[in-house]
């Protein structure tokens, strides 16, 4: 077959979706009854500003994770869904093992485990703004971020398995962070059933200098004030208040988890075929959580959720140092850190009966609702804290899980704002140095070793994540708590 | 180089798709490796400074491809190097390739993203009604 022109589509050239293929369930539910091959109903949450502005690739690809063997409920998306590898972002799935459910290198994603952490300062904005520059220059002068960048952090082989058997407990063990962190991180800091062993010598090897460090893209580290309060019983119980400074960092596992993602996905599209599973196209490459590929693969992507979660916690550990230098006595406490990019095994009740489950988000963020017992006693009667980044002009929300939010994906919400135009396009309509100023003019300082890098990620180039926040709320995956704006960002 | 050969990026809903074409299989994944760096950084910029080796074996084209991109990513990622100028040759489910560059200098090659991956999303490996080949994927940034 020879390939169309632009056979990409995307932003522009692609097709939205048609709205005349969905059964409406309220203003924020839209349902593609079961077809074809499809095992469940798709549900996709949103708006109809943004379900129509979304790509028919997400369609499609809703269609075809609903396909899989062992999705139990539903193909859902989220409010901020694009289109994906297979699985769309924004997708979540779960499957039962004991029904041939799989797992899918693709609808975790490559980078395992990607997700923020909100940190309290304890400071307001105006304790902030006399050291601002000084401050902005600290944290990016103390936290590697870009392209080719290292930590100073160099793990020996028997430090690599004990980091990836460990995550967040690791780095505490090693001074890297307080006791207190770790209640406030998902898994306590540690996912178990980590298996370094199914780690290929690659992916380790990737990760040798890696560890601390940012990444590039849309990862970032941002000093953040509040600006407004939506629930304020919510917003006490979380320690908001309008005013409060707070730092949140965005990234994941690295080079590590890029390549297990990478090794993984090939090996599930070219097993698929002996594991007798049809895919209805070949990046939607899995495997069955009994074969010894999905196992393999679970043990390593728990793996590579330990070195995100350690990653973040040596993050912190830096941050905490930067601002002890340049604001001597700053504590900074963790609100807690969510990972967006996953599959986890949890208990959830379906037609009355408790299943375990392997639930993947892809671009997702886990929001278990009140009375959870895996929420730590302090956060157990509001809710989980959902950390969504948007771009860094705009702003950040901080969200709380719902107790309906069980009922409508598996306790899930969104997890950011999406790309509205293309790095291509975004390169050719920005300048990132006047990027820089045009946001250092409101007030808001950019520092990053790479303008091209700002020209990208300028806030022009994503999509209104107020709106996705507002669809999550409405819809009753997550409730507004607070919006956050930058006051200091550090780009990779 | 033979007029047939060129690169070019198309779009994608969170990342961004390289595209290779050549006057054969070889030329294309040449390419496609050149529209790959472009992601990263302005391909002048990258002087051709050390030799890489790579070596593939994938009985399926297609995702040799990914293999010899997912390489390329595996050499930038552990040598910090950024490779501007490749050589391939196929025959049948062997790859050896050799890139060349240098390593990478923040203030000069102002790298925007890094490459995570190159997915086998709109993964595909063909010849084109003129008898060129066409070498394209989405990769992960």
């Amino acid at each position: 077959m020879s390939p169309s022109p632009l056979a990409g589509g995307g932003w522009g050239k692609g097709t939205t979706v048609d709205l005349n293929r969905f059964s409406r369930v309220g203003d924020y539910q839209w349902r593609i009854e079961p077809h074809g091959s499809m095992r469940v109903p798709g549900v996709i949450y949103a708006d109809q500003a943004l379900i129509e502005a979304m790509d028919d690739k997400v369609y499609e690809q809703v269609v075809n994770v609903a396909s899989l063997p062992g999705i139990v409920a539903g193909s859902f998306a989220m409010p901020d869904a694009h289109w994906g590898y297979g699985f769309p972002i924004g997708g979540v799935a779960a499957f039962d093992p004991d029904l041939g459910g799989v797992v899918s290198a693709g609808g975790v994603g490559f980078d395992i485990s990607c997700g923020v952490r909100t940190l309290h300062t304890g400071l307001a904005r105006s304790d902030i703004e006399p050291v601002k520059m000084e401050l902005a220059e600290t944290l990016f002068q103390r936290i590697p971020a870009g392209v080719g960048s290292t930590g100073t952090i160099r793990l020996s082989g028997e430090e690599m398995e004990a980091m990836l058997s460990g995550g967040a407990q690791w780095a505490l063990e090693r001074g890297w962070g307080r006791g207190a962190d770790l209640e406030r991180t998902e898994e306590h800091g540690r996912m178990a059933g980590a298996e370094p062993d199914k780690v290929s010598e690659r992916a380790k090897k990737r990760q040798r200098d890696e560890m601390g460090t940012l990444g590039s893209g849309n990862h970032y580290l941002e000093v953040q004030h509040v600006v407004k309060v939506f629930d304020e019983r919510i917003a006490r119980a979380f320690g908001i208040r309008a005013g409060d400074v707070v730092v949140s960092i965005h990234c994941g596992s690295r080079g590590l988890g890029h390549q297990i993602g990478t090794e993984f996905l090939r090996d599930m599209a070219v097993e698929a075929a002996q594991h007798g599973i049809t895919l209805p196209d070949r990046e939607l490459a899995c495997a069955p959580i009994h074969s010894a590929t999905g196992r393999a693969y679970l043990g390593a992507m728990r793996a590579a959720i330990n070195c995100a979660l350690a990653n973040r916690q040596i993050l912190t550990h830096l941050t905490r140092e930067a601002f002890a230098a340049v604001i001597p006595g700053a504590e900074l406490t963790l609100l807690y850190d969510v990972s967006h990019n996953t599959c986890k095994v949890e208990t959830h009740t379906l037609d009355g009966k408790a299943r375990r489950l392997h639930v993947h988000r892809k671009g997702a963020t886990r929001a278990f609702g009140p009375g959870h017992p895996e929420l730590p006693e302090a956060l157990r009667g509001v809710g989980q804290p959902v950390l969504i980044g948007g771009s860094m002009g705009t702003g950040s929300y901080i969200l709380c899980g719902t107790e309906e939010s069980e009922q409508r994906a598996f306790s899930s919400a969104c997890h950011g704002a999406g790309r509205s135009i293309s790095r291509h396009e975004a390169l050719r309509r920005y300048k990132g140095r006047s990027v820089v100023d045009e946001l250092a003019a409101r007030g808001i300082i950019i520092r990053s070793p790479s303008m091209r890098g700002v020209a990208e990620e300028a806030p022009g180039a994503y999509k209104d994540v107020g709106a996705v926040c507002e669809a999550a709320d409405k819809a009753g995956l997550a409730r507004l708590v607070a919006r956050v704006e930058p006051l200091v960002c550090v780009k990779g | 180089m033979p007029a047939s050969s060129r690169w070019e990026h198309f779009p994608h809903g969170a990342d961004i798709g390289v595209r290779g074409f050549g006057a054969s299989p070889a030329e294309a994944f040449e390419q496609a490796a050149l529209a790959m760096t472009a992601v990263i950084t302005d391909l002048e910029l990258v002087q051709p400074q050390q030799a890489v080796q790579i070596s593939r074996v994938c009985p399926d084209r297609e995702i040799l491809l990914t293999e010899w991109l997912n390489a390329l990513v595996y050499e930038m990622a552990t040598r910090h190097m950024l490779f501007g100028r490749f050589r391939v040759s196929i025959d049948g489910p062997h790859l050896a390739g050799v890139a060349e560059g240098e390593r990478v200098d923040a203030a000069r090659h102002h790298p925007a993203v890094e490459v995570k991956g190159a997915t086998l999303t709109q993964l595909q490996v063909a010849r084109r009604p003129d008898g060129t080949w066409v070498a394209q994927c989405v990769v992960d940034v």
